[in-house]
């Protein structure tokens, strides 16, 4: 077992990147997130690990600073929360078309502007669609405890190196801020070996110049690298779904949640089940790659299906698009920093499905 | 060897190594340059390879190309590069030499690369004192996107977004953002230079070599703005393009060392 | 068992620590625990809240609606928490610049004094901690020994000679709800 600790959300995050063996956190605060760097500063990384922790100018000069040295195929790490994430999608697009891997967190505020500082799921669209220019795809792993928060800072690092491509944690200022208990994992040393296929760290006599880029001037040569970057997307679909579902085993009706929604959607699972209500929850944990098959595999079983987020209605979007209109598909959700409490989910389930 | 030798040699001649009077670095590529006739960027390309050959460095050199006619220095230059979106090759390059803090890392930058749209991360690694290299390659013109202002075009200069000439009360003036960074602690040597003449080209490629040497210190930050052409844009011949440069911009961007081993000497 | 408190009162008063204390406990006895506050502006100065799940089970939504205790600490706390705990359920407030009195009678309702007990101490900072010691009593769920743990945990190192003085204020706080009922 590893070592127990209450901890935040975002405290999680900043121990597992040094955890993970990261070799740099570059960032710019803004709230909800600014204990992850308060966190990281606090340990002295590069005395603990060797770690590099640089505070930039903007979150456009941290995402480039991640370009920087994920390009040198070294472990990369940023966060930021919505309006920050915004900047650094010019860079998480060069970075996609380059090839290169890296985690950035988004602890997600509401929106659109500067919007609010409280929790929100406005940026599932931007998280998952590609986010910035051209045609690329983030990872998404969306987090719905500390735990994750934890975990899923290892396994983006794994998955992001896979696929040599950017993974995006998104979460929000309830995951970020609040407290559980945490069980760490055992500290991974840092990488001293990089793959000399395609790493920038200086061209030995050994082998020929690597060159970083997402430039092709060769419309032909541009769109293979646009379908070979396809392919890899196509193999995420095959490989590397992952989801939950919590009580689905004889259910009349389907709640679809992720991160802090699907915390929520839980207690209200049990306060319909409490009235005979049968309804279940699945709770896609890798937005991109979306669940699709798995959703229409319970799509079958259901008359209904709520989609819940804290937003005015994103991932209905692909629930709908999995369902293919075999069954009725609704979203219900509490935006500006409102959160939607459990008594309020079910009333949302009874009035869209039941009492109509 | 005498002039009518050079007239009779065969191409076997030609190529003995007692007769070799230039020989190409190897840290430049075989690819034929793709910049137009008369344009500065060959020449700063290769004394930039040069130093680095001369230096023993490739092994240990990562160069980062901007956006604009530097967009494909990687084409050219034999070392390890990584292309950085729109200004912001100094941020690139702070990630970069953070994590390796022992390679040399530099970037090759225009005028609106690095003075406008990139400013904030070009005063922000100056201030810092990242050891890098900063080339800047000033040619008062968005050369790439066919010859609009830049924000060094001069007072007056024409451009295809001020067919009339820049006009300061409306476009405001050109920035000196070497003079300007020089007055930050985090910089180590700035100096301006040009590759015009035989001997602009021997000082100019002095400068990038105390600038490369200068990473070893850990010292801060080294900027070498080279005042080039862009016959192109300016819309004259090479010969009239250099002549026009001498009139004009080194009146105003007069060159010369500014700042060395961390001392103002302007 | 699954006990969802709501700690409620000025920015300042102690709230959040309170929480991480209680939380900690759990996490000593081998508990699931949740700790969630309110961030952002309001803690400036502002009323602050957190709420604090403490289950044998994996805790579903770490907000709820509804409380089994509410730990109240100022008027406007008692006016937006007061209907929302359940029937049966426990407030327990200090009555220190409470100007209207809970109403509810089907719930259990505790006031101490614990502004008016810290100060008498010498150490009215310390205050939350009678309020909590107050909670322990009241709602046997976490042992003192794992309070004290949880008080080493979540103090920072150089505070940690204030350690005695919030024991003290703890145990205050139990025995004057053992000494009222």
């Amino acid at each position: 077992m590893g070592e127990l600790r209450l901890m935040k959300g975002n405290e999680a995050i900043a121990e597992a990147a040094i955890r993970a063996g990261a070799d740099a956190y570059f960032g710019y605060p803004i709230t909800p997130q600014s204990e992850i760097m308060e966190y990281l500063a606090s340990q002295e990384t590069h005395k603990r690990t060797g770690m590099v922790l640089l505070q930039a100018e903007s979150e456009i000069a941290a995402i480039n600073m991640v370009y920087g040295a994920a390009s040198t195929g070294k472990k990369a790490i940023t966060s930021s929360s919505s309006p920050g994430i915004s900047l650094k999608m010019e860079g998480l697009s060069y970075m996609a078309g380059s090839e290169l891997p890296c985690v950035v967190v988004n602890v997600v505020r509401g929106g659109p502007g500067l919007g609010t500082i409280q929790p929100s799921q406005a940026d599932y669209f931007q998280a998952t669609k590609g986010g910035g220019h051209g045609d690329y795809h983030l990872i998404v792993l969306a987090p719905s405890s500390v735990q994750e928060m934890s975990d899923f800072v290892k396994l983006g690092f794994e998955l992001a190196f896979k696929y040599r491509n950017p993974v995006m944690i998104l979460s929000d200022g309830v995951i970020g801020q609040m407290m559980e208990k945490v069980e760490l994992f055992d500290p991974i040393p840092r990488v001293t070996e990089f793959d000399q296929s395609w790493v920038a760290t200086g061209k030995t006599p050994d082998r020929e110049r690597n060159i970083v880029t997402s430039l092709d001037l060769d419309p032909h040569k541009m769109e293979q690298h646009n379908r070979d970057i396809m392919a890899k997307y196509e193999r995420m679909k095959k490989e590397d779904v992952r989801y939950e579902e919590v009580d689905c085993d004889d259910i009349d009706y389907l709640f679809v949640a992720y991160g802090s929604s699907a915390r929520i959607c839980q207690k209200a699972i049990k306060l319909a089940r409490e009235e005979g209500i049968r309804v279940g929850l699945i709770r896609p944990i890798t937005l991109f790659p979306f669940p699709t098959k798995e959703i229409a595999h319970l799509g079958d079983r259901v008359k209904g299906i709520l989609s819940v987020e804290l937003n005015t209605g994103q991932m209905v979007e692909d629930v709908r698009l999995a369902i293919n209109g075999k069954v009725q598909v609704e979203h219900y959700g509490r935006v500006g920093g409102v959160i939607h409490s459990p008594i309020e989910l079910l009333e949302a389930l009874k009035k869209t499905f039941i009492t109509k | 060897m005498k002039t009518t030798d050079n007239l009779n040699m065969s191409t076997e001649d030609l190529i003995r190594e007692e007769n070799l009077v230039y020989k190409k670095t190897e840290c430049m590529t075989d690819a034929v340059l793709s910049f137009c006739p008369g344009c500065g960027h060959g020449v700063i390309h290769r004394l930039t390879m040069e130093v680095v050959e001369e230096m023993g460095i490739q092994s240990d050199t990562i160069g980062i190309a901007s956006v604009g006619c530097s967009v494909l220095a990687y084409d050219f230059m034999n070392v390890d590069m990584t292309g950085a979106a729109h200004g912001r090759a100094p941020a690139v390059a702070t990630g970069i030499k953070r994590c390796w803090p022992d390679k040399f890392v530099f970037t090759y930058q225009g005028d609106g690369d690095l003075a406008a749209i990139g400013t904030a991360e070009t005063i922000h690694a100056c201030n810092r004192g990242e050891n890098i290299t900063i080339i800047f390659v000033n040619n008062g013109i968005y050369g790439m996107t066919g010859g609009q202002m830049a924000p060094t075009t001069l007072e007056g200069m024409k451009s295809s977004t001020t067919p009339y000439g820049r006009d300061i009360s409306l476009m405001g003036n050109p920035i000196k953002i070497t003079e300007l960074v020089s007055q930050l602690p985090g910089t180590y040597y700035v100096t301006r230079q040009a590759v015009h003449t035989p001997s602009a080209v021997r000082k100019a490629k002095k400068a990038i070599r105390t600038a490369f040497e200068s990473q070893k210190l850990k010292k801060g930050l080294s900027l070498i703005e080279f005042v080039s052409n862009c016959n192109s844009g300016w819309k004259m011949t090479p010969v009239e393009a250099n002549k026009w440069m001498e009139e004009h911009m080194f009146p105003f961007y007069p060159l010369g060392d500014i700042k060395v081993e961390g001392k103002l000497i302007k | 068992m699954n006990e969802e408190i709501i700690i409620a009162g000025f920015g300042g008063q102690g709230v959040l620590s309170m929480g991480k204390i209680l939380a900690y406990s759990g996490i000593m006895q081998k508990m699931e625990v949740s700790w969630m506050p309110s961030y952002g502006p309001e803690m400036r100065g502002g009323t602050a809240n957190v709420t604090v799940i403490l289950s044998d089970e994996r805790i579903s939504s770490p907000i709820v609606n509804q409380y089994d205790t509410a730990i109240i600490l100022n008027q406007q706390s008692m006016d937006k928490f007061e209907p929302t705990i359940k029937p049966g359920g426990l407030l327990l407030y200090d009555n220190n610049g409470i100007s209207r009195h809970p109403e509810r009678t089907d719930i259990t309702v505790c006031q101490i004094e614990a502004t008016k007990e810290a100060a008498k101490m010498g150490s009215s900072r310390t205050f939350n901690m009678v309020v909590l010691g107050a909670y322990i009593k009241l709602k046997p769920l976490v042992k003192l020994e794992n309070v004290i743990t949880g008080l080493e945990k979540s103090l920072p190192e150089r505070h940690h000679h204030l350690i005695p003085l919030n024991v003290d204020s703890i145990k205050r706080g139990m025995e004057l709800v053992a000494t009222q009922n």
